[in-house]
């Protein structure tokens, strides 16, 4: 397989996100987005140069924004509430659980720079806590999308899906990993590549990452199954039991906390339908060091030769339980 | 409907909710009845509503911010022809689609989720965008309580609402002056609210909240800015022994003063 790590194509999801929202804008004009004043980090400049008036900015008010979100659904409208996704999260996540999940309001949530996009700005811009606070939620799918590919066809479904949505994006660059023509499914995760001994598990910017991993393992001669599981809610749960089975042990790895992320997600039905050895990888439920996103994966054991190195001493915990 | 036939809706939507109130045990009956002489007015004489239809897309939007008033909605509810008047019986007993605060995937007339305070504002400023950008006539109206005022969810809320210029919006609080553990002047005094509200960019009207000769005429009232009400309500209004103590938030009548507060309420119907 190809260095996906270092190779030139890496694409900016959120290019993907606002070419099929405009295109979405285009056929229907019910489609609107609203902002906190994150016409440029949202990448909006687009569809506000072609419907103005339907690019709604109510300003640095995520509060505020989230409700005007729910109001606008309830007027007939197809919003999609964009921001950072600390903010748009961690601000207004009462509102998310009310106005949004509770009232199970057709809007579409999209957490922008997810995850440590903005890693030297340092904690209060890291979102690592989202899939936690959203995944709790009733209502409310929670979608990571691995590459703009997938971006893409998650913003194409979410627009066709009756009811809320969070969508986490990142803005730092990740190879194409699915075919052009992929179709989201909720709660269905892809099988990227197979194998017996062990398997991974990521989404958003950890999946080609997992992938370079399995080729080190190849190396090695492990053969390790590769899932991306953008849907953090609902879990898909058949994936994980039958990974849970065939392959006996399951690493996961997330740009996000280490507590109650995807790795948690996936554990809580690991549990209780298919024990087996388990290693979460992420930030270690702490605030994280200033550095780049990338740094920062490195640094918490997340680049391809550590991901492999984890996989090797879980699959050895496997085999001591035989 | 005149004012005189909707004093009498509201003084039996009031003796109701004292019904269900001392029936359930629990309930928010202070707040219930300064709001009450509003809801009637807008649910009798303003709305532009079909409550065999509470989806219409046409209907004008009422959301009641003060969620923990819930039952008031519930009565003037039922007693509009959205839900059954019998099921508010059925108030905060196990599964009840009538729990504390309104579900509007559950009952119909309502349009979103409240309870928590500094909610509803925001979303029907976007009700009131929405009407804009679709071109739809409908009004959007909110009630929020005085205290709940102390939320800076509304301000941020206010302030866009004259950004956007939502003639087509109507706040009402209800200041009735007392929050659930003091008097607003105790605690966060907002109060006055007019030049407050004005320094953002609205209209305001102050009026006698539980005088229906004042309340429709400024529910009825058109401008070119966000339009708000300032209500001068009564806590506990219509029950002699309630008004304005901040005990009756959420205290629940006795055996005894629930009879003299029914006596009350009976005289005048």
């Amino acid at each position: 397989m190809k260095d996906v790590i270092t190779s030139p194509k890496l694409h900016d999801c959120r290019d993907a996100f606002v070419a099929v929202l405009e295109r979405l804008g285009a056929d229907n004009p019910k489609v609107v987005a609203v902002c906190n004043d994150s016409v440029g980090s949202s990448k909006l400049g687009g569809f506000k140069s072609k419907w103005p008036e339907r690019l709604v900015n109510v300003g640095i008010a995520e509060q505020n924004m989230v409700g005007v979100g729910a109001g606008l659904a309830n007027g007939g409208l197809l919003p999609f509430v964009c921001g950072a996704a600390c903010f748009l999260t961690g601000r207004s996540l009462e509102q998310i659980k009310a106005d949004i999940a509770y009232s199970n309001a057709n809007v579409k949530l999209i957490g922008i720079s997810s995850g440590m996009a903005y890693g030297e700005l340092g904690p209060t811009h890291h979102s690592i806590e989202d899939f936690a606070w959203t995944r709790v939620l009733p209502n409310l799918p929670v979608i990571a999308p691995c590459d703009s590919i997938e971006t893409a066809a998650a913003v194409e479904w979410a627009a066709h899906y009756e009811g809320p949505v969070f969508l986490r994006l990142s803005r730092v660059g990740v190879p194409d990993l699915l075919p052009p023509d992929h179709k989201f499914e909720l709660g269905r995760a892809n099988l990227l590549r197979d194998g017996d001994d062990i398997t991974l598990v990521a989404n958003g910017t950890l999946t080609h990452r997992m992938l370079k991993a399995a080729d080190i393992l190849a190396e090695q001669g492990i053969g390790a199954r590769v899932l991306n599981m953008a849907t953090v809610r609902p879990i898909d749960v058949d994936a994980v039991v039958a990974a849970a089975r065939e392959t006996g042990a399951i690493l996961t790895a997330e740009e996000h906390s280490t507590f109650g992320g995807l790795g948690s997600a996936i554990a809580e039905f690991v549990v209780a339908e298919a024990p087996v050895p388990m290693k979460i990888l992420g930030v270690p439920g702490i605030f994280a060091p200033t550095g780049s996103a990338e740094f920062l994966l490195d640094e918490f054991g997340m680049s391809p030769a550590a991901i492999a190195e984890a996989a090797v001493a879980l699959i050895a915990r496997k085999s001591s339980r035989a | 409907m005149q004012p005189n036939d909707l004093d009498r809706i509201a003084r039996q939507i009031r003796l109701r909710d004292l019904q269900a109130v001392f029936e359930a045990g629990a309930g928010h009956i202070g707040g219930e009845m300064s709001a009450i002489d509003i809801l009637t007015a807008l649910y009798f004489r303003v709305l532009r509503i079909w409550p065999d239809q509470p989806k219409h897309p046409k209907r004008d939007r009422f959301v009641l911010s003060k969620g923990h008033v819930a039952l008031a909605l519930y009565v003037t509810l039922a007693k509009r022809g959205f839900i059954p008047e019998e099921e508010i019986g059925t108030f905060l007993k196990p599964h009840s689609r009538l729990n504390g605060h309104p579900n509007c995937n559950k009952v119909p007339g309502v349009e979103t989720n409240t309870g928590p305070l500094g909610h509803g504002l925001p979303v029907a400023v976007g009700m009131a965008k929405a009407a804009k950008l679709t071109g739809a006539n409908y009004r959007t109206y909110v009630m929020t309580g005085d205290g709940e005022m102390q939320e800076g969810s509304n301000w941020e809320a206010i302030a866009s609402a004259a950004q956007f210029g939502l003639d087509n919006l109507t706040l009402i609080i209800d200041h009735n002056r007392f929050q659930q553990g003091a008097a607003l002047k105790d605690t966060n005094n907002l109060a006055p609210f007019p030049a407050k509200l004005e320094a953002f960019g609205w209209d305001v009207t102050e009026i006698n909240g539980n005088a229906m000769d004042e309340i429709v005429p400024a529910l009825e009232r058109r401008g070119e800015r966000p339009h708000c009400i300032v209500a001068h309500t009564n806590k506990g209004h219509g029950i002699s022994f309630m008004q304005d103590k901040v005990d009756w938030h959420h205290k629940v009548p006795n055996a005894e003063q629930y009879e003299i507060a029914a006596a009350e309420l009976s005289e005048a119907l």
